[in-house]
């Protein structure tokens, strides 16, 4: 029993001494998912953009994914420490409003998203569509049907623990409605494997393990931007795309409100705007006076946007996961 | 030549402390459960497809268990019976598949036995029709992969407590390969094989990474991903906290069942020495021996040295933090190692002086427990006192501890048994109790599987991305999870390097908390 005591109490001290003190300049906490705060991800400079101005610090925390987010805010409650939380998207927005934590945020923005934003609590910061990426030797299909019936290969992300996966749930929904489960069926030989993330999948892909892979109509633009390899594309599809939007809102409990709703201001102005694109790889809610970076018009731009109202996803996830299930475990 | 049990009392190997570790994991996990269920709300409970899950769950962990101990006992009798330049190297690279991060061993696989790896570019060239690794053996593969190195030092161990005098003896009666098998040999498995098999298959119980990947669909779901999808999508603690029970009555009802038949049998005494096996000489026992090891390195090596070659040409671009993440891990990994001693060696001490072995079991119920559940929990339970960021490290190094624990147990367990059943009684005889005892007799004949338990969780805990995902600390990111966010960006050459990186330290400190062990010893 010593042990134990000795051992407890020597973790106790490392755990309790390196606990951060000072901090006089007002401190805005935001929580977000991982990738944002990498050290290649915007998390720096938008941390060094904003800190310019708001005389405060930024505390940018890095938290799983989006869902992962949620479930932590779920957690905490009304005791969080957050101020604010960003990198929800719309699939969990309604979610994010029924746990009562959010509050409404006025924020100006010219927005240049192919659907019209109006949220009173969330603002988008960036968005993108998910689409199949393949190597630009391979003619892609144009449909849903025509994928189905060929016989190439696709990685796709499961809906239960993936945003992306999720996504694709929702785009088969939204395109196909009731037939939805026919395409599923159609698809389910198409499917080399259902992984837990989009980076499984997304290595899989490039491992050559499959034809295509679910991820977003920017991916070619991190290739061709950051890796100058012009090899990948995204194929386009004639029902339309469905859209990730990617939102920030500020919590009703936080004792920075006013920098909370500076920040969001901010999220959505020029400076974090231009940061974004070639940092998170997505399109900028409103477009840069400078345009978009060089790159992003060698994308494919789809020729309708998808997406189900946030309120009506929670159901229709439901029925949408029981038809994915019932095709896929065929 | 076998004995009965002699059951003694050892009031010498301090049951207070074994009890009191014992209780302090039930505590741990417990306490975590307990906390999850008192925020669930009444939910929907078990659908069939959940059902699925746990008949999925439990056909591939028994055909993986079962099929990795299979394969690790020719192995091992191979390499128990063999010395070859490089056996010590390939010992020690026993333990790689099994400490590498999931995804990094099953992109090593794929290279070899994916769609375009080199057994289908082989298959192709002679014109035959190309296998898919996807689905049920697919899983099976990649645990078979993860764990029959594993099963095979535990097995390797058995071989090393069968005093070198059985063999003369069995050679000075010129006893058939097959007689020594009977007489010698089998005993020890008996007393190895269960315990080891029920290892693997807690293991393979709550590995749901592999199976997601590699298992090809939704038919594939473990309950570990059910648990993984009430916590996060769902937030429904309440069907979280049912699963996380079956999760553990699967394991310990296993667990029990397998090592409720662990005799408790001593082979009795021996010179510990060199072990020159007169019966294997033949030309034909040989070559097995030599077919079997030079198979299993194959089949263990390949995927192995794919990592290698991926990392190796990643290591350029890979930033800087890369390295400080490498810092904490190693912090992390000693702790835990710490930790872990504290825990396991009083606890085999109590187990090894029990007459059977199913106290074993509760070291698996640390294994068996999802460690999103025992995350989540004491997330719950430090919340509403303090900052859990605060706590991150510490939670981080008691759940790497209790992962390891059954490990550890199951490497100390078996020798210590013997030892207190060769020298319990001489040491009673001469006062020998608590801390001389462990000095004088215990941890200098244990000091083999005492470093090869340390190097295990020393390499488990570094590869560790369970719970750390949920209180990461920004600014005490592990190399694991640094190594995920490089893939999340799309740097999956900067995530190879850092695998890299991650390899060599994992069996950097196996390595030498195994040759630490084993310095001057027969292993």
């Amino acid at each position: 029993m010593k042990y134990l005591t000795f051992a407890t109490a020597t973790l106790a001290i490392t755990a309790f001494s390196t606990t951060a003190t000072l901090a006089q300049t007002p401190v805005l906490t935001v929580y977000t998912y991982d990738s944002f705060v990498s050290d290649w991800g915007p998390g720096p400079a938008i941390e060094k953009a904003f800190e310019e101005t708001c005389g405060c610090d930024l505390d940018l925390v890095g938290i799983g994914d989006g869902a992962a987010l949620l479930a932590r805010l779920k957690l905490e409650g009304a005791r969080t420490d957050a101020d604010v939380v960003m990198g929800l998207d719309t699939s969990l927005i309604a979610a994010a409003k029924e746990t009562g934590l959010f509050k409404e945020t006025p924020v100006s923005a010219d927005y240049t998203l192919p659907v019209e934003w109006t949220d009173p609590v969330f603002a988008a910061y960036d968005w993108g569509y998910f689409a199949f990426v393949h190597n630009k030797d391979l003619t892609p299909p144009t449909n849903f049907k025509a994928l189905g019936e060929s016989d190439l290969k696709i990685v796709i992300q499961d809906p239960r623990s993936s945003t992306p996966g999720l996504g694709l749930l929702m785009w088969v929904k939204a395109a196909y409605g009731d037939e939805a489960p026919a395409i599923w069926d159609a698809l389910a030989d198409n499917v080399v494997t259902v992984t837990k993330g989009w980076s499984e999948a997304y290595g899989l892909f490039l491992e050559g393990e499959a034809d295509m892979v679910l991820s977003y109509t920017t991916s070619p633009a991190y290739h061709l931007i950051a890796e100058e390899d012009d090899s990948k594309s995204a194929a386009a599809f004639e029902e339309g795309h469905y859209m990730q939007i990617e939102v920030v809102g500020a919590l009703a409990g936080s004792d920075q409100p006013e920098l909370a709703e500076r920040f969001l201001n901010f999220m959505v102005s020029e400076a974090a705007q231009t940061i974004l694109p070639t940092t998170n790889w997505m399109y900028p809610a409103v477009t840069p006076a400078a345009g978009l970076p060089p790159g992003f018009e060698t994308l494919t731009v789809p020729e309708k946007a998808l997406l189900i109202p946030s309120d009506e996803v929670p159901a229709l996830r439901e029925e949408a996961l029981a038809e994915w299930f019932k095709a896929l475990s065929q | 030549m076998v004995q009965s049990a002699v059951t003694i009392e050892h009031g010498t190997l301090s049951r207070k402390s074994g009890i009191s570790a014992a209780m302090l994991v039930v505590a741990l996990i417990f306490l975590a459960l307990a906390a999850v269920v008192s925020r669930a709300q009444a939910g929907p409970g078990l659908g069939a497809s959940d059902w699925a899950a746990v008949r999925f769950t439990f056909l591939q962990a028994l055909c993986s268990s079962v099929l990795s101990v299979a394969l690790a006992v020719p192995v091992a009798r191979a390499l128990a019976r063999r010395r070859f330049v490089g056996r010590g190297a390939l010992v020690t690279l026993l333990g790689a598949p099994f400490i590498l991060p999931v995804i990094v061993a099953v992109l090593g696989l794929l290279t070899v036995f994916g769609r375009s790896g080199w057994v289908n570019d082989a298959l192709g060239v002679v014109g035959l029709p190309s296998v898919s690794i996807y689905g049920f053996h697919g899983v099976v593969l990649a645990h078979v992969f993860f764990n029959m190195p594993l099963a095979t030092r535990l097995v390797l161990q058995g071989w090393q407590t069968i005093p070198a005098e059985r063999f003369r003896l069995v050679a000075q009666l010129r006893l058939t390969p097959h007689a020594v098998f009977r007489a010698v040999e089998m005993p020890m498995l008996v007393q190895v094989v269960p315990g080891a098999l029920a290892l693997v298959f807690v293991i393979c119980l709550t590995s749901f990474a592999v199976a997601l990947t590699l298992g090809g669909g939704p038919r594939a779901t473990t309950i570990e991903l059910a648990i993984y999808q009430a916590f996060r999508f769902d937030f429904d603690l309440g069907r979280a906290a049912l699963l996380s029970v079956l999760q553990l009555g699967l394991a310990g009802s296993m667990a029990l069942l397998a090592l409720r038949f662990v005799p408790s049998i001593s082979v009795g005494g021996g010179l510990d020495r060199m072990m020159p096996r007169w019966d294997a000489r033949g030309g034909i026992q040989r070559a097995a021996d030599s077919g079997v090891i030079v198979l299993a390195a194959a089949f263990l090596l390949v995927p192995l040295a794919a990592v290698v070659w991926r990392g190796a040409l990643g290591l350029p671009s890979m930033p800087v933090s890369v390295y400080q993440a490498a810092g904490v891990s190693i912090g992390v990994a000693v702790m835990s190692i710490v930790v872990m001693l504290v825990l396991a060696l009083p606890m085999a001490g109590w187990i090894a002086a029990r007459k059977g072995g199913g106290m074993e079991a509760l070291g698996l119920l640390g294994l068996s427990a999802s460690p999103l559940m025992i995350g989540t929990g004491w997330f719950i339970v430090i919340n509403p006192y303090a900052d859990p960021f605060d706590f991150a490290l510490l939670v981080t190094v008691m759940v790497n501890a209790m992962t390891a624990l059954p490990f550890a147990l199951r490497i100390l367990v078996p020798p210590m048994r013997d030892t207190v059943q060769q020298y319990g009684r001489l040491s009673a005889m001469l006062g020998l109790g608590g801390w001389w005892m462990w000095r004088v007799v215990l941890l200098p004949r244990l000091r083999a599987q005492i470093g090869f338990a340390a190097g295990l969780t020393g390499a488990l805990s570094m590869g560790d991305l369970g719970v750390i995902t949920l209180f990461a600390d920004p600014d005490r990111v592990t190399l694991p999870l640094q190594m995920v966010r490089l893939m999340g960006a799309y740097r999956m050459d900067a995530a190879a390097g850092a695998a890299l990186v991650l390899l060599a330290l994992s069996l950097g400190i196996f390595w030498i908390c195994d040759k630490g062990g084993r310095w001057r010893a027969e292993a």
